[in-house]
């Protein structure tokens, strides 16, 4: 009986992610395409989405590398774009807090922002589900979504070896990090986060080793809780 | 950047990441963030990425660090795209279409 209503959960999880597939699919391919170019051989690039898998702090920390960043700059850059996944395990905890060390270890290398936004919305729908169905529904979630991510990086890393040179392809990274912040500008609050980092990116440039920008990241996140607490008040 | 190199960027990332997302569910435990916080990691995205693109829009290493109408077109384009469609491929696309029709017009 209650293996049955598991893998109804697991499955009806993966139906309901299926449609993320052509989301990820295509950003997947080209995270390979742009690291190949950038010089990335295909264990390296599969290294990353294999062992990273976080779409938008790869390409920053790819970035950071062509801009000959060093090491640590690279790396701290790329895992502030990932501080906010600090939010997506807090938001977990009630629901599958209560599971096996392992296996919310497992739910945490699948923490990523479809199977965050899916399960937590489906567990919060269906406060009565077993902890075991959770479970389910959230592999479920994961399991159209991941290899998707390392099958599209290795298709577009091998596409990527045989694009000429002169395609504009650099500019293929900042189109997408445009595409992906533009619909996080929900409130005025992001805004003025994003107009502080712009601003004192581009003031800071002189910086050595593109240390302008994690300064900038820190006053922009400032600012952007600064003025979420300031609207807040202005609307009371 | 050495193979080294590389692989120490992806090897701290996946573990850094990793602790990241585990951080509640197996390190903190049942404990509540603090707003102001939450507050603040709300932010992270938004306060890293744009700043990370502009000097690219404005100085893409491909012209020399040269200002390029084209570029600075289709970033544009990208960004009311996107802000309007709230669809990240569809955006891309438009950009891109964008980037490669003013690259054939104004040509670089």
């Amino acid at each position: 009986m209650a293996s049955s209503t598991v893998k109804t959960a697991f499955w009806r999880g993966a139906r309901d992610a299926l449609p993320f597939v052509l989301v990820v699919g295509p950003f997947a391919m080209l995270f390979g395409v742009v690291a190949t170019e950038a010089g990335l051989d295909l264990l390296a690039t599969m290294g990353f989405s294999v062992l990273v898998i976080a779409g938008a702090s790869q390409f920053a920390a790819l970035q950071q590398m062509t801009e000959g960043a060093p090491v640590l700059v690279a790396i701290a850059t790329a895992l502030a774009v990932n501080l906010r996944m600090a939010m997506y395990s807090a938001a977990l905890l009630p629901h599958l807090g209560e599971a096996p060390l392992w296996k919310r270890a497992v739910v945490a290398y699948l923490n990523v922002d479809q199977t965050y936004a899916m399960s937590v919305a489906k567990y919060e729908a269906a406060p009565q589900m077993p902890l075991a169905d959770r479970l389910a529904y959230f592999f479920g979630l994961a399991f159209p979504v991941a290899p998707t991510w390392y099958a599209m990086t290795l298709v577009g890393a091998v596409a990527g070896a045989r694009i000429p040179p002169g395609f504009a392809i650099d500019f293929a990274l900042p189109i997408t990090f445009i595409a992906i912040i533009a619909p996080m500008l929900r409130t005025l609050a992001h805004v003025a986060a994003a107009v502080t980092s712009i601003v004192a990116a581009l003031a800071l440039a002189f910086l050595p080793y593109n240390t302008g920008l994690l300064i900038a990241a820190v006053l922009a996140m400032a600012v952007g809780a600064r003025a979420e607490l300031w609207l807040e008040r202005e609307r009371r | 950047m050495t193979s080294t190199e590389v692989w120490t960027v992806i090897g701290a990332l996946a573990v850094g990441t990793f602790l990241i997302r585990f951080s509640f569910l197996g390190l903190i435990g049942d404990r509540p963030l603090p707003a102001w916080a939450l507050r603040h990691l709300r932010y992270a995205p938004v306060a890293v990425i744009p700043g990370l693109v502009a000097p690219l829009v404005l100085w893409p290493a491909a012209t020399g660090g040269e200002p390029d109408l084209a570029r600075i077109l289709a970033a544009l384009t990208t960004l009311v795209v996107g802000l309007w469609w709230k669809n990240v491929l569809g955006a891309i696309l438009i950009g891109a279409v964008v980037l490669y029709s003013s690259l054939a017009v104004f040509g670089v």
